[in-house]
C-alpha cells in the first residue's frame, strides 16, 4: 500500500457546528454507503448520540476517493467529541491524525470550544483546513467567519470551502482540499511498533476491539503484542479496518494505517486509550508521547430506587465500564438510600450519560446524590484524604485544611454580555485572569473558578444570562486552598447522609436555605410536622417545616362495595413504597434530585 | 341459620347529581320495569344458591329507590320474603330522594314492611343544592320530611355533605341547625369526594389536587377550611344529641344503622342487582355493571336456559376468595371505622391469633403517636386518627 496515497485526520468544530453532519456527508459522497444505508449521523453509532446530537465516543471510517486527479485515496476519518468532558478523548484521537478539518458555523463564527480544539489540534502538529459550513443560513456570513478564522487562529482561510453539510453543497471542495492539503503519513513499517490507541470498544464476541493507529512498523494477526503502559500482553487475533458501521479484517496494519486490532481482551483498563502498542518480541525503546490515565473530576453516588435492584445496577455498571474506561465505581452504603455505588466521572455530561444509559439501557431506576468533586483533606496528623463523598470528611478537630480542584475557564461573549457573564463567574467564586476583544463585538475572558462552582448549573446559567450567545470551555488548573464546610440536612432532626455536600462556607448559609425551601415543597405532610433543618456542624443555619397533615379521611358512603375502599388505601400504600424512609419521615425519591436544581429559580 | 344482610340496587335517578360517581342514570319507566322483573329473578337465584340463611337487615339503595313506583317496591320485597327467611325484627331501608314520594306510596312502604328510611338532603342552602345538581330545594325536603313523619316512619336518616365549594361555617351551620330541627334519628354526614368521571371532576380537578396538598384553592374549601367544616359538623351534632358511632354516621338514642355496622363487621351479606357487590364465607364479589346484559341474564334464567359462566353464577363481574390476609387486614380497616374499634377478642376468635402478634408493632407506634387508644379490651381510633383516617388505616395493610 502506498502511504503517499493515504488520508489520516479528523474533524473539529465547536458543538453543534455540524461536524457529524460533514463526516455523514464525506461518507456519502465518497461512496461508501449507498443512499439507503445511509441512516442520519452514521458514526454517531449509540441511540443516545443521535438523540442529543453530540458524539460521545470517537469513531473512524475508511473511505475510499477517487480523487480529480484520477487517483484512489484512503481516508481514515476519525470522529471525535466535542465536550470539554471528553477532552483527553479527542486529544488521544487528534494524535491518531495527521490532519484537521476546522468545521466553523457560518452565522456564530467561532465559539469557545472552537478555540480550544483547534489549539489542541495545532499542540499536535496537524495541519489544518478550515471549512464554513451552514452557509445556507439566511444569517450565514462567510467573509465575516473567514476574517475572523485569519485573525483570531491565524490560518489561511480566503480559500476554504464554503459548504452546507446539511444540503451537501460544495462537499467535493472538501474532499479535494483533504487530498491535496493535508499532508500523508509518515513512519517506517519496519521499524519496531509503535501504535497509538485512541479508543476501545467492547464486543462480546471478540472482546474489545482496540482501535489504534501505527504509527512505525507494522502489525499483524498472531503477533504477540504488548501495551506499554499497562504492561499487559496478548495475542493478535485480527486486525483489520473500518468500513462504514462494520469491521473489514485483513492480513496486516503497516505504518500509516489507521485499524483496529483484536485480542480476546476481556477488560478495557488493559487497553487505556493513549497507550502503545508494541511487539513482545522486538519493542520499541519508547512509548509515543502522551500518555495518561485519566481521573474521574466529579462523583456522585448512585442508587437502585428498589433496593432489589442493586445487583442489577451493579450488573449494568460493569457492562458499562467495559466500554467506558473513565466511568469508576465502586460500592457504598447510605443510611437514607441503601446499597449503592459511589461512581466517578469525567465531567457532569459524562455522568448524565451514564445515568441515561443506565435508565434506558438497563431499564433502571436511579436516584443520584449530588455530585461532588475530589476534594484534598489535608488532616492535622499530616496526612492528607482524597474526598469523594461528602460523608466521609473526617471531623473537624482532624482537618488541618482543606482544598478544592479549580478550573481555568475561556469563555467568549458577545460584548452586551460581558458584565452579566463577569457577574455570574464572581458570584461563582471566580477570579479574573484576563479579558480580550477577538473582534468588535466579542470578547474572550478568562477566569480560574473552582470547579464544584460549574459542574451543577454553570452552563445552564451560562447560557441564560448570555441569551445563549456564550460559549465556554475549561481546563483543570490544580487545587487551592479553600474555606469549605460540610452542609448537613435535618429532616425530623435525623442527619439524611445523601443529602449532604461539601461547599465554600461563604455561600453555604443561601445554599442551605434554598435546601430547606426546596426540601419543604418535595416532601409531602405526614401525620406530624416536620421540620427541615440545614446545618453546618452543629449549628443549624435554615429551618422550614412541612405542616402536619390534619385531615385525610374518606367520609363517604360506598355501601358494601369494600374493594374500592382497599384499593384506595392500596394506593396510599403504594405510593410510599416508592419513598425513602429516614426516620420516620417518607422522602420521596426526587428529593435528592431537587439539590441538583437549586438555582432554577 | 346463618345471619345475613340484603343489600338491593336499583340504578335510576330521576337527574343525575353532578357530583355523582355511584352507578345510576335515568331510565324510563318501561326500563324500570324489565329491571325489577330481572332483579327479582336474581333474588331468587341467589337465595337458591344460599340456603340456610335468615336476613336480618335489607338496604335499598340506589341511585333513588323512592322513585320506583311502589307496585314495583313491593314486588322486589314480596320476593325476598318468598325467596328468603326474614327475621321478623329486620331493619329494612330505602333511600329517598325529596320529591319522589307521596302519601300512598309511603302507606305502602309501611304496610310491606319498610321501617327505616334515608333521606338525601345534603345541604339546606338552595344555592349548594342548585350547586350540586340536586332535583329538590330546601322546601321540597321540609314537605317530604313532613310527609315521612305522617306515615309514622320513626327511623330516618338525613344525609349531608361538607365540603361543598364555597360552603363556609355558616352556611353549614344553616344546614345542621336546619336538619337537626327535625330531629332525625340518624344522621350521615359525608364528604365531598370530587371523582373521576363527574362533571365535578371537569371542573374542579385542579382545586382537588390542591386541596390534597395543603395549597390555596378557588372554589373548594382548603384542606385547612374542610378540616374546620368536618370537625364543626361533629361537635355540633355531639353537642345536639347525636352520637358518632362512625366516621361518617350519627345516631340519637342509638337508633344505628344496623346494615351498615354489618359493613364494618364483616357480616355476611348479599348484593342483588346491578353492579352490586357480596360477602360470603370470605369471598368477595361484585355484579356486572351493563344493565341489558344483566337483563338479558335474567331473562334467560326465568326462560329455564342455562347462562354459561365462569364465575359461581352469570351475575359476577369478579369473584375474589379472601385470604386469612386479606380478612385481617378488613377486619383492621373496616373496623376501625367504628368509633369503638375492634376488639381483641374477636380478632383471636376469628384468626385464631392474638391481634398484637400481626399488627403489635403498628399498634404501639400508633398509639405512642396518639391517633390510637385501647380501652376494656377493645383498641380503637382516636379524634385524632380519626382525622387522617386513611393514612392510619393504610397501615394495617400488610405486606404480600
Amino acid at each position: 500500500m502506498d502511504q503517499s496515497k493515504i488520508r489520516n485526520f479528523c474533524i473539529v468544530a465547536h458543538i453543534d457546528h455540524g461536524k457529524s453532519t460533514l463526516a455523514d456527508r464525506i461518507i456519502q459522497m465518497t461512496g461508501t454507503l449507498t443512499d439507503r444505508e445511509m441512516q442520519a449521523q452514521v458514526l454517531d453509532n449509540m441511540d443516545l448520540e443521535r438523540e442529543r446530537g453530540i458524539t460521545i465516543k470517537s469513531q473512524a471510517v475508511r473511505i475510499i476517493y477517487k480523487a480529480d486527479d484520477g487517483e484512489e485515496y484512503i481516508f481514515n476519518l476519525i470522529d471525535t467529541p466535542g465536550h470539554v468532558d471528553f477532552n483527553y478523548e479527542v486529544s488521544r484521537s487528534l494524535a491518531a491524525c495527521d490532519g484537521a478539518i476546522l468545521v466553523v458555523d457560518a452565522a456564530q463564527g467561532i465559539e469557545a470550544q472552537t478555540l480550544a480544539n483547534v489549539y489542541l489540534a495545532l499542540d499536535h502538529d496537524l495541519d489544518v483546513i478550515p471549512v464554513i459550513n451552514k452557509i445556507d443560513l439566511p444569517s450565514a456570513d462567510p467573509e465575516r467567519v473567514i476574517e475572523e478564522i485569519e485573525d483570531i487562529i491565524g490560518l489561511e482561510a480566503q480559500d476554504a470551502p464554503r459548504i452546507s453539510a446539511k444540503t451537501g453543497l460544495n462537499i467535493h471542495d472538501v474532499l479535494e482540499a483533504i487530498v491535496h492539503q493535508l499532508p500523508a503519513p509518515k513512519g517506517d513499517k519496519n521499524a519496531p511498533l509503535q501504535a497509538l490507541i485512541f479508543d476501545s470498544l467492547y464486543d462480546p464476541y471478540k472482546g474489545v476491539i482496540v482501535f489504534c493507529r501505527v504509527k512505525e512498523g507494522t502489525l499483524k494477526t498472531g503477533d504477540k503484542v504488548r501495551m506499554m503502559a499497562t504492561g499487559a500482553e496478548f495475542d493478535v487475533v485480527e486486525v483489520g479496518y473500518f468500513g462504514a458501521g462494520q469491521f473489514i479484517p485483513c492480513d496486516e496494519l503497516p505504518a500509516g494505517m489507521v485499524g483496529y486490532m483484536t485480542a480476546s481482551i476481556k477488560n478495557v483498563r488493559d487497553t487505556r486509550v493513549g497507550d502503545t502498542i508494541t511487539h513482545v518480541n522486538k519493542p520499541a525503546s519508547e512509548p509515543l508521547p502522551g500518555y495518561k490515565k485519566v481521573n474521574p473530576m466529579v462523583y456522585c453516588g448512585l442508587y437502585p430506587a428498589d433496593g432489589a435492584k442493586y445487583p442489577d445496577l451493579r450488573d449494568a455498571l460493569e457492562k458499562l465500564q467495559l466500554n467506558d474506561a473513565a466511568l469508576q465505581f465502586e460500592p457504598e452504603t447510605s443510611i437514607a438510600l441503601g446499597f449503592g455505588f459511589r461512581c466517578g466521572f469525567l465531567g457532569l455530561l459524562h455522568l448524565e450519560i451514564i445515568q441515561e444509559r443506565l435508565e434506558r439501557e438497563y431499564n433502571l431506576d436511579l436516584v443520584t446524590t449530588a455530585p461532588s468533586v475530589v476534594y484534598r483533606v489535608h488532616k492535622t496528623d499530616g496526612t492528607m484524604i482524597e474526598l469523594t463523598n461528602p460523608s466521609n470528611l473526617p471531623d473537624p478537630s482532624e482537618i488541618d485544611y482543606m482544598e478544592e480542584p479549580i478550573v481555568e475557564a475561556e469563555i467568549m461573549v458577545t460584548s452586551d454580555f460581558i458584565g452579566a457573564i463577569m457577574d455570574l463567574c464572581q458570584e461563582r467564586r471566580g477570579q479574573y485572569i484576563s479579558m480580550e476583544y477577538i473582534e468588535e463585538t466579542r470578547a474572550l475572558i478568562k477566569y480560574t473558578l473552582p470547579l464544584n462552582e460549574i459542574i451543577y448549573d454553570f452552563f445552564d446559567a451560562l447560557k441564560s444570562r448570555s441569551r445563549g450567545y456564550a460559549s465556554f470551555d475549561y481546563e483543570l488548573k490544580g487545587y487551592m486552598k479553600s474555606e469549605l464546610v460540610k452542609l448537613d440536612i435535618l429532616i425530623n432532626k435525623e442527619e439524611v447522609d445523601a443529602l449532604s455536600f461539601i461547599v465554600f462556607s461563604g455561600t453555604a448559609y443561601d445554599r442551605g436555605r434554598k435546601m430547606c425551601e426546596k426540601l419543604k415543597d418535595e416532601i409531602p405532610r405526614h401525620l406530624f410536622e416536620i421540620p427541615i433543618q440545614a446545618a453546618v456542624g452543629s449549628k443549624v443555619i435554615a429551618r422550614e417545616t412541612v405542616k402536619a397533615m390534619r385531615k385525610d379521611v374518606l367520609a363517604k358512603c360506598y355501601g358494601g362495595d369494600i374493594s374500592r375502599k382497599k384499593k384506595l388505601l392500596e394506593k396510599q400504600k403504594e405510593g410510599k413504597k416508592r419513598m425513602r424512609q429516614v426516620g420516620n419521615v417518607e422522602i420521596p425519591q426526587a428529593a435528592f434530585m431537587s439539590v441538583l436544581k437549586l438555582d432554577e429559580d | 341459620m346463618t345471619p345475613i344482610e340484603l343489600y338491593i340496587h336499583i340504578p335510576f335517578c330521576v337527574k343525575k347529581c353532578l357530583y355523582c360517581d355511584f352507578l345510576s342514570g335515568v331510565f324510563d319507566e318501561k326500563m324500570q320495569r324489565r329491571y325489577t322483573a330481572a332483579l327479582c329473578t336474581e333474588i331468587d337465584y341467589v337465595a337458591k344458591q344460599h340456603p340456610g340463611c335468615i336476613v336480618t337487615t335489607i338496604y335499598i339503595g340506589g341511585g333513588t329507590p323512592s322513585w320506583l313506583s311502589e307496585d314495583l317496591m313491593d314486588a322486589i320485597l314480596t320476593t325476598v320474603k318468598h325467596s328468603f327467611k326474614l327475621d321478623p325484627l329486620a331493619e329494612i331501608s330505602v333511600e329517598c330522594n325529596p320529591g319522589t314520594l307521596s302519601a300512598e306510596k309511603l302507606n305502602v312502604y309501611r304496610s310491606i314492611g319498610i321501617n327505616r328510611l334515608s333521606i338525601g338532603l345534603q345541604s339546606a342552602n338552595d344555592d349548594e343544592l342548585k350547586e350540586l345538581g340536586r332535583i329538590h330545594d330546601y322546601n321540597r325536603f321540609l314537605h317530604t320530611y313532613d310527609l315521612v313523619r305522617k306515615a309514622g316512619f320513626d327511623n330516618v336518616n338525613v344525609d349531608i355533605m361538607t365540603g361543598l365549594p364555597h360552603q363556609t361555617i355558616e352556611k353549614l351551620e344553616k344546614t345542621l341547625s336546619s336538619v337537626t330541627m327535625l330531629r332525625p334519628e340518624h344522621i350521615s354526614a359525608y364528604s365531598l369526594i370530587i371523582e373521576k368521571g363527574t362533571p365535578f371532576y371537569e371542573k374542579y380537578k385542579f382545586d382537588a389536587v390542591k386541596q390534597q396538598a395543603g395549597m390555596e384553592t378557588e372554589d373548594l374549601p382548603t384542606d385547612e377550611e374542610s378540616y374546620k367544616l368536618y370537625k364543626y359538623t361533629m361537635q355540633y351534632l355531639e353537642n345536639k344529641g347525636y352520637k358518632r358511632y362512625e366516621i361518617s354516621n350519627y345516631a340519637r338514642n342509638n337508633k344505628i344503622c344496623r346494615h351498615n355496622v354489618g359493613y364494618w363487621d364483616r357480616v355476611p351479606y348479599l348484593g342483588l342487582g346491578l353492579g352490586s357487590a357480596s360477602l360470603f364465607h370470605n369471598v368477595r364479589t361484585s355484579n356486572i355493571r351493563d344493565i341489558y346484559k344483566y337483563c338479558d341474564i335474567s331473562e334467560a334464567i326465568a326462560a329455564g336456559k342455562q347462562y354459561p359462566s365462569e364465575l359461581s353464577s352469570p351475575y359476577l363481574e369478579s369473584e375474589e376468595q379472601l385470604s386469612k390476609k386479606d380478612a385481617m387486614e378488613e377486619f383492621m380497616f373496616l373496623g376501625l371505622r367504628k368509633i369503638d374499634g375492634v376488639a381483641r377478642s374477636d380478632f383471636y376468635q376469628i384468626f385464631g391469633l392474638d391481634i398484637e402478634a400481626i399488627y403489635g408493632p403498628i399498634i404501639t407506634a400508633l398509639r405512642n403517636q396518639g391517633f390510637m387508644d385501647a380501652k376494656e379490651g377493645r383498641l380503637f381510633l382516636t379524634d385524632i386518627g380519626i382525622d387522617v383516617s386513611n393514612q392510619v388505616l393504610a397501615k394495617f395493610l400488610l405486606d404480600k
